[in-house]
């Protein structure tokens, strides 16, 4: 690999060659904000809250775009920046609601941590605020184009992960808004609740509806786990509080997923606290079902299907496997089937 | 042989067939259809700019960013006449301003309306480019330079 | 056979631009072939609509060939005596003939007229001499000729070279050297490479390209087909503003025509150069100026600009590299290959060669088109060509640039017309707009004006220039209405700053300028705003007061009468007075008063 030397701030690094100058200040512990840039999506350099200071070059470039070359003097840290970001911070407050108290995004929203380190206040430009109204038309996400700062992350995850291009942006400077078709409400919308976007919202734009008001980040204990939906083997962090599950949120690290879920890895765990859900095997006497062991349980069928195997024969039972199952379990069913049962009647749902 | 359905058919919607088939396959071509529907129907209407992205294959997120991106493009049924008040740079320091309000105290309606009869919509434009004669007002195509508040009554009267 | 027999015949040139078809020049049209006919001339007459003259004020505007003779405001009712005496007689018709302003002299012909000496016409010299629809025209003088010259005696890096001895620099707005941008585009290697022209003159106050477009859209087409050459493309896109339907309808139909005539197509005077052309109409957005923008817009996407690089020239339109020159660079073009760059580098200044166009408006006299060498003075172009201020008002400024550029004072009118020289005095050329400003014009009203068009403008992709001027656009309209305070003048400032820093594209780096140079020239007009509670001009409403002078007034009541909010009172016996609650400050009350008895002051 070719290797630049590159001076950021003063002090010369290097860095591989081909990469940002903001992986590259990244990469060396020097701190950039940003909130339109993902490493898994496509820059559009739309915030430029990532501008730094590059020696021959007269405005000040966003730093997710610019390719680093050797040589090259950075500074990220000047006056001149600072007033720039702080300048963009204080715009974009500007035209945010300051109802950070009741937002389910505080102490998780990148707006307000910036905004906080950069010292930057809410009265310094009066006007018109973009007042939109609430989308809660589905069980899932709550959308809150009031809160949106335009930075297209949940257009990007839609279009380039997810690849269903739901959301765009619609009308322009100003009165730019980001939604679906038509300006519809999501639940009308060809959107299937992946919640790619939400997870990516840096701002209280895009929240998950089930955990409003359920915990805040610093009350919550992530557990990473595997989705038990399907075979697919998603990991994602469950959030808990006070041990209850009150959501579950994506993790770029998951290795077989990444950040993306279905609508049911992400927004389907109300059945874990559900009062109705079933604990314990149930044996049916006398017309009503009663609680039972395992060992009770599956005495039962074990006896259940020898004794049909025997009267009836063995190709009288046959089975009917899950998706929700790991191909390991499926192996093990159909081997169970033939090689216990001795039948090959054996069949799974996702088979059409 | 005849069949009575043929009558049922919107000529409308034959002519926004042809132009979908003369650019079906074609690589950028969403504006030049946009504009062409627009001239069809006059506006843009969700059902036309949904039958254009089933055809085109273009989702409807971005077909609707796009209609709204550029000006030219209306969401809304318009008047038998389009007024487009200039108010460029040049119009703007010889008066354009007075002339608007002139336009809309004498019809009643403000930027991106349409009067209640649906005979006039009134849009402000940036410059149309005729600023030697600046104010100008383009009615339906036609320009009419060098206006002055009074004379507008008497060329409204000639768009019935 | 044809032209030799066209010799014998005299002309009579219409325009038919756009400024004179709404002054009727299309009705003249129809009037001088029926009177022609009428009078049996029509073997020796033949009347020829041809683009805009330039002279956009004195419409609509008749050339008689070959003498040349002038005649402005020409109204239906004069065509029959003009025939009359043109045609059998011999006889001018004084009233027709043009005034100049400022000595009152009657001039005879259009070369005589001050407005057109002083200028240096290359890119403008079809322009009202041809009849744009018909090839013939533009072929009987040169056309064509400078892509012979590039086809037939010079290999595709000659022709980049010779533009770039010929010094030419982009005429859309940056001045970027056209021969160098092309041999970038050459350079990078791509099966495939497009030309663009970018007609998406959206500046407001200009309409230059729309002057070439309408009437030698020819010029354009074989610009492009040089450029194409040069670089290697085959593929040509046109992208013209909508709103220009006659220059859309003239280049089609040029289109046309050089494809029958084998200009445009495959093998192109047997030289194997293939070129195709097509026209895409822009659908209203001033961003599409931006060439990114431009592009996305002809892929069929928004008009968002993006990031560069990588820069159009290694990967563009559908990720081709591409170059894009405006109308006026592509229409300079042939002239340079068919008269060599070294003629061409006559004209201008060491660094800016060459002619610029420039659409002169605004409170000027003679508003129209001028084309003038780079390097000519403000003064000359404002006051020689322009005829001075209309109704001998006292200039105050001249907006340049367009909302990229800024309006300069009086102390700079001996300032030379290039590209550094107002880049230096924080204006640009731009596309080419001078909106001539005199002292009934409020500077802060100027400054919000452009930002607002900046502001509804701007696509809404980055946040300094969708939020930012937004702010200054809000911050201006206060101090429009007298509710500024001090420090707004440093918020702007500062927004400006930032929003020239951290911008993405041009449209946003370049918006602040109208702000800047109008707190640099003209601070005094903020300062009176906020602090006098007046607009030194008498332009900002919200500052104006209006009552009447018992002394003048006659109480004769008309201002009574036409009163829209019944605000004034009085009769024979009482004298009549204006109840400033009531008052909207329309300021028809003035305009009606006969005795100038109804007095409007700047102050509140």
């Amino acid at each position: 690999m070719e290797w630049l030397t590159l001076t950021i701030d003063g002090k010369e690094v290097s860095v591989p060659k081909g990469i940002t100058v903001l992986e590259a200040c990244r990469q060396h512990n020097i701190r950039i904000p940003t909130l339109c840039h993902d490493p898994s999506l496509t820059n559009t350099a739309a915030c430029r809250l990532c501008v730094v200071e590059i020696e021959g070059i007269r405005n000040l470039p966003a730093s997710c775009v610019t390719i680093a070359t050797q040589g090259m003097v950075i500074r990220t840290g000047s006056d001149r920046v600072k007033e720039a970001r702080k300048t963009i911070l204080e715009l974009l407050v500007a035209n945010h609601p300051l109802d950070c108290m009741t937002c389910q995004k505080m102490g998780n929203c990148s707006l307000a941590q910036y905004a906080y380190e950069y010292g930057v206040s809410g009265d310094v430009f009066q006007g018109d605020k973009r007042e939109l109204p609430l989308d809660d038309s589905n069980p899932f996400i709550i959308r809150d184009s009031s809160k949106c700062i335009l930075c297209g992350k949940c257009v990007r995850a839609c279009q380039e992960e997810q690849v269903n291009g739901v959301l765009d942006f619609f009308a322009r400077g100003f009165q730019t808004q980001v939604g679906p078709a038509f300006n519809s409400k999501l639940a009308e919308s060809e959107c299937v609740f992946c919640g790619s976007c939400v997870a990516v919202c840096p701002v209280g734009a895009l929240t998950e509806r089930q955990m409003a008001g359920k915990g805040r980040p610093w009350e919550i204990t992530k557990v990473q786990t595997t989705c038990p939906y399907c075979g697919t083997g998603c990991n994602f962090d469950l959030n808990v509080r006070e041990g209850k599950v009150i959501g579950v949120t994506s993790n770029s690290d998951a290795p077989v997923n990444g950040r993306m879920l279905c609508v049911k890895g992400r927004f389907g765990f109300d059945l874990i606290h559900n009062p109705e859900r079933l604990t314990t095997p149930l044996i049916k006497k006398k017309g009503k079902f009663v609680e039972a062991s395992w060992d009770e349980a599956l005495d039962l069928v074990a006896d259940k299907f020898t004794e049909i195997v025997q009267v009836h024969g063995p190709d009288t039972l046959a089975a009917l496997s899950s998706a929700h199952c790991t191909n390991e379990e499926n192996y093990l069913m159909q081997k169970f089937m033939r090689a216990v049962i001795g039948t090959n009647n054996v069949d799974h749902c996702a088979r059409t | 042989m005849s069949c009575s359905c043929l009558e049922l058919v919107d000529p409308k919607e034959v002519k926004l067939d042809a132009v979908l088939s003369a650019y079906q396959g074609k690589k950028g071509v969403l504006v030049p259809v946009l504009q062409e529907a627009q001239e069809i129907y006059g506006y843009l209407s969700q059902e036309v700019m949904e039958k254009i992205s089933r055809t085109l294959r273009i989702l409807p997120a971005e077909v609707y960013g796009v209609a709204t991106f550029y000006s030219q493009f209306r969401l809304k049924p318009m008047g038998k006449h389009i007024i487009q008040i200039c108010l460029g740079t040049a119009c703007h320091v010889r008066g354009g301003a007075k002339v608007l309000e002139a336009i809309e105290e004498k019809l009643r309606i403000k930027d991106g309306e349409t009067t209640s009869d649906g005979r006039f919509s009134l849009e402000i434009v940036a410059c149309i480019g005729a600023c030697g004669l600046a104010p100008v007002v383009s009615i339906d195509g036609d320009v009419h330079g060098r206006l002055i508040p009074e004379r507008v009554g008497q060329i409204l009267e000639n768009y019935v | 056979m044809k032209q030799e027999k066209g010799k014998e015949k005299r002309k009579i040139l219409v325009c038919a631009g756009t400024g004179c078809l709404s002054t009727g020049a299309l009705s003249l049209i129809q009037e001088l072939n029926q009177e022609i006919e009428a009078q049996g001339l029509t073997e020796q007459v033949t009347v020829v609509p041809t683009g805009c003259h330039g002279f956009c004020e004195q419409g609509p505007t008749l050339i008689f060939e070959p003498e040349q003779t002038l005649y402005v405001q020409v109204k239906k009712q004069d065509i029959s005596e003009i025939i009359d005496k043109e045609f059998k007689q011999d006889l001018r018709i004084e009233r027709l003939l043009y005034q100049d302003p400022l000595t009152g002299k009657k001039t005879e012909t259009f070369a005589n007229t001050n407005f057109f000496v002083k200028q240096e016409r290359i890119v403008l010299q079809n322009c009202g001499f041809i009849d744009p629809e018909n090839i013939e025209d533009y072929l009987a003088r040169d056309g064509y000729k400078g892509l012979m010259t590039a086809l037939k005696q010079k290999s595709p890096d000659e022709v980049i070279e010779e533009v770039k001895k010929s010094g030419l620099r982009g005429r859309g707005g940056a001045g970027f050297p056209t021969g160098l941008k092309w041999s970038f585009c050459r350079q990078t290697h791509a099966d495939k490479k497009y030309v663009i022209c970018n007609a998406d003159e959206g500046d407001p106050g200009a309409f230059m390209d729309r002057g070439v477009l309408e009437g030698d859209p020819h010029s354009v087409i074989e610009g492009m087909l040089i450029g194409a050459y040069g670089i290697g493309s085959d593929e040509g896109y046109i992208y013209c503003r909508a709103e220009y339907p006659l220059a859309i309808k003239h280049l089609k139909k040029a289109i046309k025509d050089a494809e029958e005539a084998g200009f445009l197509g495959e093998n192109i005077l047997g030289s194997g150069f293939n070129f195709k052309l097509y026209i895409r109409a822009g659908a209203g957005a001033f961003v599409c100026g931006e060439e990114t923008a431009l592009m996305a817009s002809i892929e069929g996407k928004r008009g968002m600009p993006r990031a560069r690089p990588p820069f159009p020239a290694q990967k563009g339109l559908w990720d081709k590299p591409t170059n894009i020159n405006n109308v006026e660079t592509w229409s300079s073009v042939p002239h340079i290959l068919r008269r060599g760059a070294q003629w061409y580098t006559q004209y201008g200044t060491e660094k800016s060669k060459g002619t610029k166009i420039f659409a002169l408006t605004g409170k000027v006299n003679n508003t129209g088109l001028v084309e003038v060498p780079m390097g000519i003075t403000l003064r000359e172009i404002i006051f020689d060509i322009g005829g001075g201020i209309q109704d001998n008002k006292k200039y105050k400024a001249v907006q340049i640039g367009g909302p990229s550029g800024g309006c300069l004072p009086e102390s700079l009118l001996d300032l030379a017309v290039d590209y550094e020289s107002l880049t230096s005095v924080g204006a640009m050329v731009g596309s080419g707009g001078l909106v001539v400003m005199d002292e009934t014009t409020c500077m802060v009203d100027i400054a919000r004006f452009f930002v607002n068009f900046s502001q509804k403008e701007s696509c809404g992709k980055c946040t300094p220039c969708r939020e930012g001027n937004k702010r200054m656009f809000e911050i201006l309209d206060r101090i429009t209405q007298g509710k500024g305070q001090l420090e707004d003048l440093e918020k702007l400032e500062k927004l400006a700053r930032v929003i020239k820093d951290s911008s993405l594209c041009g449209l946003g780096q370049n918006a602040p300028n109208p702000v800047l140079a109008s707190l640099k020239y003209f601070r005094d007009e903020f300062l009176s705003h906020i602090l006098d509670n007046q607009c030194p001009a008498g332009v900002c409403t919200a500052f104006l007061s209006y009552h009447i002078d018992n002394e003048l007034c006659k109480k004769c009541g008309l201002c009574v009468k036409n009163c829209p909010v019944n605000a004034i009172s009085g009769d024979k016996h009482t004298p009549y007075s204006i109840d400033l609650e009531t008052c909207i400050k329309c300021g028809i009350c003035v305009e009606k008063c006969k005795f100038a008895a109804v007095v409007r002051s700047g102050k509140e």
